[in-house]
């Protein structure tokens, strides 16, 4: 399997408390990787580190086997999707579009891409509804539909269905395995929602208290952890 | 004459001297909107890429600007008047110039009342729009310039109350502009009700000399002018306060 993101030694500090603890991970290209763990496990950080919003107190990030130069370019081949999605004063049609309209791309290209985007979210047809006037599932998908509606190879999903009723929930997962099977992007997830990752995921590593503490396949890691406090969680039993 | 009266032949007079188009009270309107939008229109286009770079850029001495421009939407006019009139006075620093008594020594005074309002109520404006947002913009793969314009767009409505808000003061100001403008009229209405031109009398100063001087229907009629300007730029930044 193709190593897509090689993550070596990553320390993270927020004051004194520290936040990620010596992270060694690789993603491999077209998984989805869903990072497990409690709320304020790091896990929120670790996506916003890769998608550079923070700087490390330590660590190595490659990309594709390619140093981390020049932020704008490695971010144009990714997507971040917040938990609370934050949405555009505008119509859907823009907000869908406006990660085309950045990297210039014409006019004729965005109206197809985006139709496309919102056929597969399920939002074919709202393109002129003010965006601010959507239902909390709608939103969600819409900003899904703008996350990949440029085809990135990456896929960071922070929580995205946290504040969701089960329809949503559902519509969520099967654009994700939608996505990653007719496009092949690489997924990773960040949740603690665990029947979620029995659905959907292909890896699964768990995190608790900044701490990577096992990383395996999803059959793997259910059915014989290796930690006991991973075995703890996935029981949903307390463990931080 | 009884009170009620007097105040309804006031009225009356005023009525027709607005309706009348008099040459008289049309040039201290002119001046005055003149003198205030250009203050306005300079003011905003230093206040807004000034609340820009406050809010995106972390340079040396931001947080004392911001405590200066803070301090600066309350200062009273005629302070910036005596100022800028010792400044611009031939013995002043600033005498070369010899703008002392024009139109421009206006602009000056009102620029410099104004342009801390629009920089505060733009700064609060563009800091309600959501860092996701922000963050977001980047997220897309947009630049910086890119999360500035998405900001500018998001608080839009904010700004454009900012600078209403600058435009309401500067039309309702007095005490800077009578120091270092002089309520200047050619012939005023020294020859009678409504006669003579402004140079740099405007509506706020008009009526203080015109109310000393005895002229109530005249006063009356600016004052009208006055409250009718002011309503409608409040109305204006209240229906955009509505659409944010």
């Amino acid at each position: 399997m193709y190593v897509l993101i090689s993550i070596e030694g990553l320390h993270m500090v927020f004051g004194e408390k520290e936040v990620l603890k010596d992270i060694n991970l690789q993603i491999l290209r077209g998984e989805i990787f869903a990072l497990v763990g409690p709320s304020g496990s790091g896990k929120t950080t670790f996506l916003r580190i890769l998608d550079f919003f923070e700087r490390p107190a330590k660590g190595n990030l490659e990309f594709n086997g390619m140093e981390t130069s020049g932020i704008i370019n490695i971010r144009r081949r990714m997507s971040l999707l917040f938990q609370t999605p934050a949405i555009f004063n505008r119509s859907v049609f823009e907000n869908v579009a406006y990660g085309l309209k950045v990297r210039g791309i014409d006019k004729k290209t965005i109206e197809k891409k985006v139709s496309e985007a919102l056929c597969i979210v399920g939002l074919s047809g709202l393109e002129k509804q003010k965006a601010t006037t959507l239902s909390g599932g709608e939103a969600q998908r819409m900003a899904f539909a703008r996350a990949i509606v440029y085809d990135p190879e990456i896929l960071l999903l922070d929580e995205p269905t946290a504040n969701l009723d089960p329809a949503n929930v559902m519509k969520i997962e099967e654009i994700i395995k939608r996505i990653r099977k007719e496009r092949e992007t690489t997924i990773l997830l960040a949740t603690h929602n665990i029947p979620q990752v029995r659905r959907i995921a292909d890896r699964v590593g768990i995190l608790i208290n900044g701490e990577l503490i096992e990383v395996n396949t999803k059959d793997a890691i259910f059915k014989d952890p290796t930690d006991k406090r991973s075995e703890a969680f996935l029981k949903g039993e307390m463990v931080y | 004459m009884s009170t009620a009266d007097f105040l309804v032949q006031g009225l009356i007079k005023a009525f027709e001297l607005i309706f009348s188009l008099n040459p008289y009270i049309l040039s201290i309107t002119g001046v005055s909107i003149k003198v205030s939008g250009t203050a306005t229109i300079l003011a905003a286009l230093t206040a807004i890429p000034l609340s820009f770079a406050l809010a995106f850029l972390n340079f040396r001495g931001r947080q004392t600007l911001i405590t200066l421009i803070n301090t600066g939407m309350g200062l009273p006019p005629v302070f910036v008047g005596l100022f800028i009139f010792v400044m611009l006075v031939p013995a002043g620093p600033l005498g070369f110039a010899d703008i002392i008594f024009t139109p421009f020594a206006m602009i000056l005074a009102q620029y410099i009342l104004v342009t801390p309002i629009i920089t505060g109520i733009s700064l609060s404006a563009i800091k309600a729009v959501p860092k996701s947002l922000i963050e977001t913009v980047y997220t897309l793969g947009g630049s910086q310039k890119d999360a500035i314009i998405v900001t500018l767009s998001e608080a839009r409505f904010g700004i454009i109350t900012a600078i209403l808000a600058g435009l309401g003061r500067a039309l309702a100001e007095v005490g800077a502009i009578l120091i270092v403008g002089g309520n200047i009229a050619y012939s005023g209405s020294i020859g009678g009700i409504g006669e003579g031109s402004s140079y740099t009398r405007t509506l706020t100063t008009a009526i203080t000399s015109e109310t000393s001087k005895g002229d109530i229907s005249t006063s009356i009629a600016l004052g009208i002018i006055l409250i009718s300007l002011n309503l409608s730029v409040n109305l204006l930044a209240n229906y955009f306060q509505r659409r944010d």
